[in-house]
């Protein structure tokens, strides 16, 4: 028997203080393996004005690229405290700031690993779907192999590889569209 | 790992990213098409959510103050069910609205009509072993945005739900049944026709307890898995 999918809305502006407190940004809790990072994400419009009341929700492999989900039986260490996810309201500037480890590579279908990446779901007023991207990080060696970023035309790969800025912080500017719209993925 | 683990939407199912109607679209909506990923472990696995501990309080929102919040006191129950029908057990569901005067609990809301006290607006519940999902609340009331020139929101319960993996997010809102708001909102006539009416709850007098609150019954549908292939 086929049921038929629930169609999507928007999340709307008025889910402050109802959703988006429950949960943490801060996912790697004192004593979480792998290398601590802070990753502030950005958005605009399709003018470039900066979206304050969209929501940021994060997910990824721990630092032995392991998740921690039934579904990835691999032999490796999960770690206690850390499950992958994460969630923060843009604030009036367009930011989100998560304080997370780095993940490592996890695999692909048809073999080989992909290059670290974080999975970014965006929500806001007006985007009636929830929209999916990705965050890779700059200057790493695995990027030049992902098979992911070989799915995107390479003028638009940038769209998609957060910068450090002087801190150490990891930076991304999500555009929903304009002259720098970020590649969105039909996951 | 298959690399189409589960189905995707047909056209029909969801609304376009570009509705011109609901006009804060047109600033905040891609033009590009989405590239297609295969299904990796980053798309099929996803946050389980299973450490959060719910409070009992948290599926009745008509006890999470000191007082009963005012309105009418409903009843919305369904089960979170994948697209062949099976159930996703122990799926969090997290749902927040306004209250029966039409006013969100938020700062940003700025609508003429009264705050309640005893009302916050938001819960979770998590689906059991077989789906099953319940809330008690009050009837959102419906309320004015800026869309056009009077415009209103049907009275609606937002619906967020994460599903077995990143693939299932979705976020949704439930109407009410024959609401005449209906056919004037851009929001809910975004999805096509013939996909919007499952967004429509179901008045259910099974559901509905005497001397205390009416029932409606609204069955959420995530994405299936694909059929395994012989290996």
């Amino acid at each position: 028997m086929s049921h038929a999918l629930t169609p999507s809305q928007t999340i709307g502006p008025f889910y402050w203080g109802t959703i988006v407190n429950a949960y943490h940004a801060d996912l790697a809790p004192t004593g979480v393996a792998g290398e601590r990072i802070e990753v502030v994400l950005k958005l605009h419009d399709v003018d470039g004005a900066v979206v304050p009341d969209g929501v940021f929700e994060i997910w990824q492999a721990n630092s032995h690229g392991r998740y921690n989900h039934l579904e990835d039986r691999r032999n490796l260490p999960l770690d206690a405290g850390f499950e992958g996810y994460g969630r923060a309201g843009t604030f009036t500037d367009g930011t989100s700031r998560f304080t997370t480890v780095k993940p490592g590579r996890v695999p692909w279908p048809a073999g080989g690993l992909q290059a670290p990446h974080i999975n970014v779901s965006i929500f806001a007023r007006g985007v009636l779907n929830r929209l999916a991207t990705r965050l890779y990080f700059d200057g790493d060696p695995a990027l030049a192999e992902d098979p992911v970023l070989k799915l995107v035309e390479p003028g638009r790969r940038d769209t998609l590889i957060a910068k450090r800025d002087g801190n150490g912080t990891w930076l991304l500017s999500i555009h929903l569209g304009g002259p720098n719209e970020t590649v969105f993925f039909d996951v | 790992m298959k690399e189409e683990t589960y189905r995707r939407a047909t056209a029909g199912d969801h609304p376009a990213n570009l509705s011109p109607d609901y006009k804060s679209t047109v600033g905040r909506s891609p033009r590009k098409s989405a590239v297609v990923l295969p299904h990796s472990l980053s798309e099929i696995t996803g946050p389980s959510l299973a450490t959060e501990r719910l409070d009992a309080s948290e599926n009745d929102l008509t006890k999470q103050r000191m007082a009963e919040p005012l309105g009418e006191r409903i009843i919305v129950q369904g089960r979170v069910l994948d697209q062949d029908g099976k159930p996703v057990p122990g799926a969090l569901v997290e749902i927040w609205q306004c209250n029966a005067a039409g006013r969100y609990h938020h700062p940003g809301d700025q609508h003429d009509a009264p705050l309640d006290p005893n009302f916050y607006g938001g819960g979770r519940a998590r689906a059991d072993a077989d789906g099953h999902y319940k809330f008690v609340t009050i009837k959102p009331g419906a309320y004015p945005w800026k869309n056009h020139h009077n415009a209103w929101r049907p009275a609606h319960i937002h619906f967020s739900l994460f599903g077995p993996a990143f693939a299932t997010r979705l976020i949704t809102q439930m109407y009410f049944p024959n609401d005449p708001l209906l056919a004037f909102d851009p929001i809910y006539k975004s999805v096509p026709a013939g996909a919007r009416e499952r967004l429509q709850a179901a008045f259910d007098m099974d559901l509905t307890q005497p001397e205390w609150a009416l029932g409606y019954r609204f069955d959420i549908v995530l994405r299936g898995r694909n059929a395994t292939p012989m290996e």
